[in-house]
């Protein structure tokens, strides 16, 4: 399984802050491809989206980083701390 | 699993609020070689894109967050020759002119503390996983936009 988080407005726009899915996705980006047919939301969110913001196991991801059962994927926007 | 707080002793990501004078006294503790401590206090402000601001929420991502403050303090550590560091960032519902974030650096010359408490603030701002939402004194509710001037202020960092 890959636990999947969504954070700040991406939690909300999606309406859960966690999920866990079969870890059948070789990468980041199949992983989007797939919850992006979920509706208009997630299109928006994930895919169509050039300020996504991407983490793996607690370190800053791309599109085209590659994920394995047991990782932690989170999707968020772009940080506003300080 | 060890908690955070022992992984990483001088990150703190707390809802209450700290206090200057202990903190500064916590990171110079066991040190007689320190010349110079800057402290960075980040506070609430009560007007943001020209609204007035009611109550501000910090949400953050717990583990990311504390790794990537860590990131920040070490790389800081590595750039400038400092004898300590310590990141304090708070969480929850705060209110304008509340503290919201320290950041406070000792090294033996100013010169190091103050490079490198401006450049852990710039990164802290663009890096570390927090988000802010803010109320508006009608109840309007907003996520807080994030600012092309971080960037910029980030990017004079590069090496």
């Amino acid at each position: 399984m890959v636990n999947i988080l969504y954070f700040a407005s991406f939690r909300e726009a999606l309406g859960q802050a966690d999920e866990q899915l079969p870890a059948q996705y070789p990468t980041v980006d199949a992983l989007i491809s797939e919850l992006a047919l979920r509706g208009d939301q997630w299109k928006q969110a994930l895919l169509d989206n050039a300020n996504l913001q991407i983490a793996v196991n607690h370190d800053v991801a791309s599109r085209e980083t590659a994920i394995k059962s047991g990782d932690e994927v989170a999707f968020f926007p772009p940080v506003t701390g300080g | 699993m060890p908690k955070a707080e022992e992984l990483y002793p001088f990150i703190k990501i707390q809802q209450a609020d700290f206090d200057l004078t202990t903190e500064n006294s916590r990171l110079r503790q066991g040190h007689k070689d320190i010349g110079a401590v800057v402290s960075f206090v980040g506070t609430v402000r009560d007007i943001n894109e020209g609204d007035e601001v009611a109550i501000l929420e910090l949400e953050h991502y717990p583990g990311m967050t504390e790794k990537a403050l860590e990131k920040i303090r070490l790389e800081a550590h590595d750039r400038w020759s400092l004898e300590a560091s310590l990141i304090i960032h708070r969480i929850g519902k705060m209110y304008p002119t509340d503290q919201i974030v320290l950041v406070a650096v000792a090294s033996r010359h100013r010169e190091n503390a103050f490079h490198a408490a401006h450049f852990i603030m710039d990164y802290l701002k663009t890096n570390a996983p927090f988000w802010k939402k803010e109320t508006l004194p009608d109840g309007e509710v907003r996520w807080v936009d994030s600012r092309v001037s971080d960037k910029e202020a980030e990017a004079r960092w590069a090496v």
